[in-house]
């Protein structure tokens, strides 16, 4: 193996790394705002996906252009889920943590069923579309377009993140209910709102990062469960409670993916994801950027 | 109020005596065979959810990859039976001891983990493991072991004529599981393990030596639940990696302790009843069509449940509110 094929390898995973941030998004922020883990997370990301790909088939708009209109619709969609189901499991007086477990796993069920009902299980993929199966080459290293395209909307997607929730009145609100969302009802902040909306946000970056997935990844009703388990991790391995955790998290989980897979078999290759978060946690029981 | 307490274990060592007399009458009216297999795969869970229970639900460490210990059950058996021609009794003991020991070796790190990093870490240590015997051709790898018949005998533990064998061996599994932890409810163990899952920090301040609870629970959990493994292995005849380890057998099995009503002694019970045969028959009626009709309303009945009734299925029966006071 030589230096070259090296940094080659590297460099994919920490594009891979960053877009796998982008899909933790979401997660992290939800988890930071209500200590509510999303079991759904994938299915979010699997919904997002197959709207892509219809954008693409019936009106042929290019993922690239979808991404904001499958953002806008996961807002929606994030904010209904909200307010139909984990609202309810908020209210639960007793074995919260298991409720919210199990009504969100329950929920992921049916989308993967109602996925195969009007999509049915057939895999599908976005062929031809502006970026896919490009690549870039930068000093002697080839990038995959939508990759790098991917890469280049997490980090955008962090700054905005980190703006919106230091600078604006809605992130306030969101960083005060988190806080202590008994006080803000006092000062006139209507606590599910604030939670519909971080709901309607995390919902739409793991839209942004779906569009983006749909131009490389086949799509198929169970194409959420894989990456939702990586997603997990991410968010753990940077720490409950911290949002850019997550970012830090999907870079260190995208590099040693890729140093895995030099080393051991392919499909060995999440298997370095796992053990480093295990060692992670071992030594530090929360994560990196973790609050406890 | 102890009086009560044990009032109330009597009674429901009686009760739980007259329903196994019962079960154990009711393949005498019912011939079909694939009633039958429903009957056996109800006790099957009955029993893994019994056994998850006890570290879930009373010493509240939540785990998600319990199918770990299943698969470690379930391969023991077979490969011991299918290369050295060890008998699958032999094989269930070493599954579960072999589980015991894993469980407790993985849980000395990750005891010291909480909530959701504690979950987490369980899901991804069961996938771990799945991942390397997907890869392990000496074991099948990702296309599994098929256990040959070698004869139709209780020694053999293989049963090719009739199902009815099978179903009395997970009967007296699932009488097992639910009697375990009948006992260990009201032994110390019992105790340190609600004293852990409340207030683990108060706990260790009463002298509740937090850590070796947790250990106990956790070997506890896995030798049984590896005991229903190689069970599995020798009912259906064929295992693959993904369905014994695989993310969602995990979920499978925490799911009548869960809706039924977790840390309850009738929760798993109740909640496989229910849940099981539901489960099979949505799937005869509706899934033949493979449009995941029966993934849709499978799925309808977690979040009604879990969101109806938080504290499980066995509060609408009032056995766990009257628990609840007599434990306190």
């Amino acid at each position: 193996m030589t230096a070259e094929t090296i940094i080659q390898s590297l460099a994919s995973g920490l594009l891979m790394g960053l877009l796998y941030g982008l899909i933790a998004a979401g997660l992290a922020l939800i988890f930071g705002l209500m200590d509510v883990v999303n079991f759904a997370h994938g299915e979010f990301l699997m919904i997002a996906m197959y709207a892509t790909f219809f954008l693409f088939a019936f009106f042929a708009i290019d993922p690239l252009l979808a991404a904001p209109l499958v953002a806008a619709a996961l807002f929606v969609f994030g904010a209904v889920v909200y307010l139909l189901v984990v609202r309810f499991a908020m209210r639960a007086k007793a074995n919260a943590g298991m409720v919210q477990i199990f009504s969100t796993f329950g929920l992921a069920i049916v989308m993967r069923g109602l996925a195969q009902f009007f999509f049915t299980p057939d895999y599908r993929s976005v062929t031809n579309s502006w970026v896919g199966g490009k690549t870039i080459s930068i000093a002697g290293i080839y990038l995959p377009e939508p990759q790098l395209i991917g890469a280049m909307l997490s980090i955008a997607a962090f700054v905005a993140l980190y703006f919106f929730i230091n600078r604006t009145d809605f992130g306030r609100a969101l960083e005060a209910t988190r806080e202590d969302a008994g006080a803000v009802a006092l000062v006139g902040i209507d606590k599910n709102r604030v939670f519909a909306l971080g709901w309607g946000l995390g919902a739409a970056l793991v839209g942004l990062a779906g569009a983006i997935m749909a131009i490389f990844f086949y799509i198929y009703p169970d194409v959420g469960a894989s990456f939702a388990l990586i997603a997990y991790v991410t968010v753990a391995l940077g720490g409950f409670g911290s949002v850019f955790g997550a970012f830090a998290g999907g870079i260190i989980v995208g590099l040693v993916e890729a140093t895995t897979a030099m080393i051991l078999p392919p499909s060995l290759k999440s298997v370095g994801i796992y053990a480093v978060y295990l060692l992670v946690v071992f030594v530090r029981p929360r994560g990196l950027f973790g609050s406890l | 109020m102890d009086t009560h307490f044990a009032q109330r274990r009597r009674r429901d060592l009686i009760v739980a005596a007259c329903l196994a007399a019962v079960a154990a009458l009711v393949p005498l009216f019912v011939k079909d065979v694939y009633v039958q297999n429903i009957m056996v795969l109800t006790l099957m869970y009955a029993a893994l959810s019994q056994s998850w229970n006890i570290l879930s639900g009373y010493c509240g460490q939540i785990s998600l990859g319990h199918a770990l210990y299943f698969g470690l059950g379930a391969y023991t058996t077979a490969l011991l039976f299918t290369k050295f021609g060890v008998l699958p009794w032999f094989g269930m003991l070493a599954g579960g001891a072999i589980s015991a020991v894993i469980a407790m070796a993985l849980g000395y790190p990750c005891f010291r983990l909480r909530g959701h990093y504690f979950v987490i870490a369980t899901i991804v240590i069961a996938e771990i493991a799945l991942l390397l015997i997907q890869n392990w051709d000496w074991a099948g790898a990702a296309l599994g072991i098929d256990i040959p018949v070698r004869g139709d005998s209780w020694l053999k533990f293989q049963f090719a004529r009739s199902k009815l064998p099978y179903f009395y061996f997970a009967l007296a599994l699932a009488c097992i599981a639910w009697l375990v932890t009948w006992w260990l409810e009201d032994s110390k163990w019992g105790y340190w393990w609600r004293a852990v899952k409340d207030n683990p920090d108060a706990a260790e301040s009463l002298g509740v030596v937090v850590f070796y609870s947790k250990m106990g629970a956790a070997a506890v959990s896995a030798f049984l639940v590896a005991v229903g493994g190689s069970f599995y292995a020798q009912f259906v005849s064929y295992i693959d990696p993904e369905s014994v380890m695989g993310f969602q057998f995990s979920l499978l099995m925490a799911l009548p302790a869960v809706l039924g009503g977790i840390g309850t002694l009738w929760g798993p019970v109740l909640g496989a009843v229910i849940l099981i045969p539901l489960t099979e028959l949505t799937r005869s009626f509706v899934g033949g069509s493979g449009r995941g009709v029966d993934l849709i309303v499978y799925g309808a009945l977690i979040v009604a449940i879990s969101l109806a009734l938080p504290k499980g299925l066995v509060s609408v029966f009032g056995m766990l509110s009257g628990r609840k006071e007599a434990a306190r």
